[in-house]
């Protein structure tokens, strides 16, 4: 099979490609990022960031803090609007979506300072992941009409089954708030995967996790990736789990992409190491 | 889990219909064999009308989690609007009350919604205080419009006049002999066939006890919800935001708008400034004390504090002094963290603890 | 000229508006709270300050000054002893103790003062001695502007000022400025948050009392509700201008006196107060955070 099938369509050719995994290449695409950057009063938060991400790519973005990496989910995500470039997701514009859009549209993302509805149950929290596949309206909900009962039921069993990804079917009742840490970080991976996304955005999903949790939750990525069908694109400081995981990854540094390719790549891209632990002479000092 | 999950809260929305009609039956009966002095009996209906209005605020304050200062001001659109309805029906022939009550209070729980909705475009877009200002000011906004109306009726139908500089009067109505004027201005409504009942009222509070507890239970008030607890983690998951911040402020002003007809045809005399920013607080108040998005709550506190000030009437003007008092002793014990550490001995708090360190 | 008539005693309400929106405004940016008494201990410094001059015999400036004393004592009194210990809790919570405290405020008036309005005798009487009126004439005696009105626009620039350069240049200024932004991290810089807070109570108060009686030069029935209608223009005065921000409540207090008296004057004096509101709505829309506020968004 010969490689690089994808149409070179009206797409803006891009500098350089992020490297789509072998078994993606002959798709396009999930998500296309082109000279994407955001200003905020003057400054460049991020500028010219392109990337592409195959369609069951589990791909990673590093950086030290403070580089845009949030930023760059918050761009995707349409909490901010970009101030250029285009978002391709699937092939489609995401210009005029706003996040709830973009939700809908397929990308669904977890939050770096964990955002869960607090006050609901953890079962309430999947379940408002599944909102736009629960298939009722709000009169039937009021006079429980039949379609309650069978959205309903349908919508719990589903729950059930996500949860179960983590093991987590025995905390359905609890309150989101209440739970530890760990288990609220897996939540919300969950809450992510119940609205259907063809891509998951996970920011810092292992921060506050010791090593073995840590390992718990690369293997439970690959399954996620692998059970799914969807491409993974994550933020972590762990490098661990990065290079373990990742297929590709884009190290941002000040709000731009200094280096893209393979785990091995990337460690061996002086640019990389240069941003990370700083310059040599400035060591010598 | 789900079944245990169900009977929980669904255990709950029973026991609260049960409260209230078994407390339906025990005034009923009281009242039938003259245990209730003719000043508690006139205290019912205005109730029934304030438990509605708790419930109601307590769905923008406790489930949506929007501070609202000026929900009297849909009871008011409501009062007026079933006063309106009522009298209309009646000089055109309509003689049954039930049938009259009903149309009043669905009427005027229909012109509160097309308000509250648009009154939702301009405020839903603002945040915390800011939304709390603006519904203040609607709230004052409404009540002056309304003290504007000079509204008649007669064969022909109804003649309104918005009397915005106070040149006109209700001969400018120009009714045809047998016509009535329903609202004077600034001296509201007068003459008010009155029809509201008590029975009415205990229904009232059904229908909104329903219409709120399943909606909280449903897709849609788990959006609402999301929404009060995280806007942003909401638009993730795909929850269009203003649609549902709609959908909680609608139902809302709708069910204050029923109560607040069926509050308007429960006196003869009914003005505008009834209905100002003093009574949104008050609702507010059994909103607080009952507990945010506790409907039981809402409705014991809206029963204690309306009877409250009304039973301390011996005291004369030491009474609204020890609702005062009441009232900051109450809050400083309930939010204070010396008391909560207290009683969080034996609530909820501890069993939260449990969890985490698990 | 009868525009210009209107206009100033559009500012003139609009600097009693100011005033009493720089306290709810310095009270609001630091506790985050809307402080609903605000308007009552206005009531309670038109109270103090009658008493001082009808009772006691005293000069009406001394009267005011009895009136700041007891106001900043009051309001020092109902931080520590109602809002202090709410420091954690919810807005909601804190809003329903302020309203208690407003109730508190005028039932106590109610049972002090009794409930027939007082005759409140201006701080500058309006007709001099000789019976002509008490005013600057300019324009040949067409435009005659009264030295209560003088005095007050010039409270309120002064007042303005000094608040200013209280929050620009003092060490208790700039403590409260810290503690507005994050209180955590003054307390770890070292300021004292809860006398800061009490500060700010203090001179927030201290600002109703010149309020009630300048209010009460101006509209002289004194009545236990006399504060709660300027209390509610005031907090929108203050909304308005940007809550929280200085120079925003001075310049929505003027705005909203303007507005106030020009419709009352042009459009219709049963819609004055929804000309206001609708005015600070279609403001909103437009500055969601207020005229001179800052909007800041939620951080993700």
């Amino acid at each position: 099979m010969s490689k690089i099938q994808r149409e070179p369509t009206k797409l803006v050719p891009i500098p350089s490609v992020n490297r789509i995994p072998e078994r993606d290449i002959d798709k396009s695409p999930i998500l296309e990022c082109q000279h994407l950057g955001i200003d905020f009063g003057g400054l460049s938060a991020v500028k010219e960031f392109n990337i592409a991400i195959g369609r069951t790519e589990i791909a990673g973005l590093i950086g030290p803090n403070g580089a845009g990496k949030t930023t760059v989910f918050n761009l995707l995500t349409k909490v901010y609007q970009p101030t250029r470039g285009t978002i391709l997701l699937d092939g489609v514009d995401t210009h005029s979506m706003d996040t709830a859009a973009v939700n809908r549209a397929g990308i669904a993302r977890t939050f770096q300072n964990i955002r869960l509805f607090n006050n609901l149950t953890v079962e309430d929290n999947v379940k408002l992941g599944l909102h736009n596949s629960i298939k009722y309206g709000m009169w039937q909900g009021i006079l429980r009409l039949p379609g309650y009962w069978k959205e309903e039921k349908i919508a719990h069993e589903r729950a059930m089954e996500l949860l179960s990804i983590f093991d987590m079917e025995p905390l359905a009742g609890h309150e989101a708030g209440s739970l530890p840490y760990g288990a609220q970080r897996k939540l919300e991976i969950v809450r992510a995967l119940a609205s259907n996304p063809s891509l998951l955005l996970l920011d810092e999903p292992a921060a506050g996790m010791n090593p073995s949790e840590t390992a718990e939750l690369m293997e439970n990525i690959v399954k996620i990736r692998d059970t799914f069908g969807i491409a993974i694109l994550l933020i972590e400081h762990d490098m661990n789990l990065v290079m373990g995981i990742c297929e590709g990854i884009a190290v941002l540094n000040f709000g731009q992409i200094i280096a893209k390719g393979t785990p091995e790549e990337i460690q061996a891209n002086p640019a990389v190491i240069e941003a990370y632990l700083g310059k040599r002479k400035e060591e010598a000092k | 889990m789900k079944s245990i999950k169900l009977k929980q809260h669904t255990k709950v929305d029973f026991a609260t219909y049960a409260g209230v009609i078994v407390a339906f039956i025990i005034v009923t009966l009281m009242r039938s064999n003259g245990l209730l002095g003719r000043s508690t009996i006139g205290l019912l209906v205005p109730i029934c009308c304030y438990v509605t209005m708790a419930v109601s605020l307590n769905l923008t304050v406790g489930i949506l989690g929007e501070l609202s200062l000026g929900h009297a001001g849909f009871m008011g659109i409501g009062a007026f609007t079933g006063v309106i309805v009522s009298q209309a029906m009646l000089i055109n022939g309509t003689e049954s009350v039930s049938l009259r009550l009903l149309a009043a209070m669905f009427i005027g729980a229909i012109f509160a919604a097309v308000f509250g909705f648009l009154i939702g475009i301009p405020v839903l877009r603002l945040r915390g205080d800011y939304l709390a200002i603006v519904t203040l000011a609607f709230g004052e906004i409404i009540k002056e419009l309304i003290t504007c109306l000079l509204v008649g009726v007669d064969k022909k139908g109804l003649h309104i006049i918005f009397n915005y500089n106070g040149l006109k009067t209700v001969s400018d109505l120009h009714l045809a002999e047998g016509g009535q004027v329903i609202i004077k201005g600034a001296q509201g409504a007068t003459g008010t066939n009155t029809i509201a009942s008590f029975t009415a009222g205990v229904i009232l509070i059904l229908v909104a006890l329903v219409i709120v507890l399943n909606l909280i239970h449903s897709r849609t008030g788990r959006a609402i919800m999301a929404i009060r607890d995280n806007r942003i983690a909401a638009e993730s998951v795909g929850i269009p935001i203003t649609k549902y911040k709609m959908i909680a402020f609608v139902t809302s002003a709708a069910l204050a708008g029923a109560a607040g007809a069926l509050y308007g045809l429960n006196y003869s005399n009914l003005v505008a400034s009834k209905f100002d920013f003093n009574t949104s607080i008050l609702c507010l108040v059994f909103v607080v004390l009952g507990g945010l998005g506790n409907m039981w709550g809402s409705i014991i506190a809206a029963v204690v504090l309306y009877v409250l000030p009304e039973e301390l009437r011996a005291l004369g003007d030491y009474r609204m002094l020890i609702y005062a008092v009441v009232l900051i002793i109450v809050m400083l014990t309930t939010n204070s963290p010396q008391f909560k550490s207290l009683a969080g001995r034996l609530s909820i708090r501890q069993s939260k603890k449990g969890v985490t360190e698990r | 000229m009868v525009f210009l008539s209107y206009l100033i005693s559009g500012i003139c309400l609009g600097s009693v508006y100011a005033i009493i929106a720089l306290g709810y405004t310095m009270v609001y940016g630091i506790a985050k709270m809307l402080n609903f008494a605000h308007g009552d201990v206005i009531m309670v410094g038109g109270y103090i300050s009658f008493c001082g001059f009808a009772y006691m015999g005293l000069n009406g400036w001394v009267a005011l000054l009895l009136a700041m004393a007891v106001c900043t004592i009051l309001g020092i009194l109902i931080e520590g002893l109602a809002y202090k210990p709410l420091r954690q809790a919810t807005s909601l919570a804190v809003l329903i103790t302020a309203i208690g405290v407003s109730y508190l405020l005028q039932n106590s008036a109610l049972l002090i003062w009794g409930a027939t309005p007082k005759n409140y005798t201006p701080l500058i009487p309006l007709v001099g001695p000789d019976g002509a009126p008490n005013a600057l004439r300019l324009f040949d005696g067409q435009l005659s502007i009264s030295y209560m009105s003088i005095v007050t626009m010039a409270a309120c620039v002064i007042i303005m000022a000094l608040l200013t350069w209280f929050t620009s240049s003092t060490k208790l200024g700039k403590a409260m400025r810290a503690c507005s932004e994050n209180k955590a991290a003054a307390q770890l810089m070292g300021i004292n948050v809860n006398r800061t807070i009490s500060m700010t109570f203090a001179i927030g108060s201290a600002l109703a009392a010149i309020a009630g009686v300048l209010l009460c030069s101006f509209n002289p029935t004194l009545m236990p509700t006399t504060g709660s209608m300027p209390g509610i223009r005031a907090f929108t005065a203050a909304v308005f201008g940007g809550i929280g921000s200085i120079p925003g409540a001075f310049l929505g207090g003027l705005l909203i006196g303007i507005i106030e008296a020009m419709a009352k004057a042009y459009i219709s004096t049963q819609l004055a107060n929804s000309v206001v509101f609708s005015v600070l709505i279609i403001v909103l829309l437009f500055r969601p955070a207020g005229l001179l506020g800052k909007y800041v968004p939620e951080k993700v």
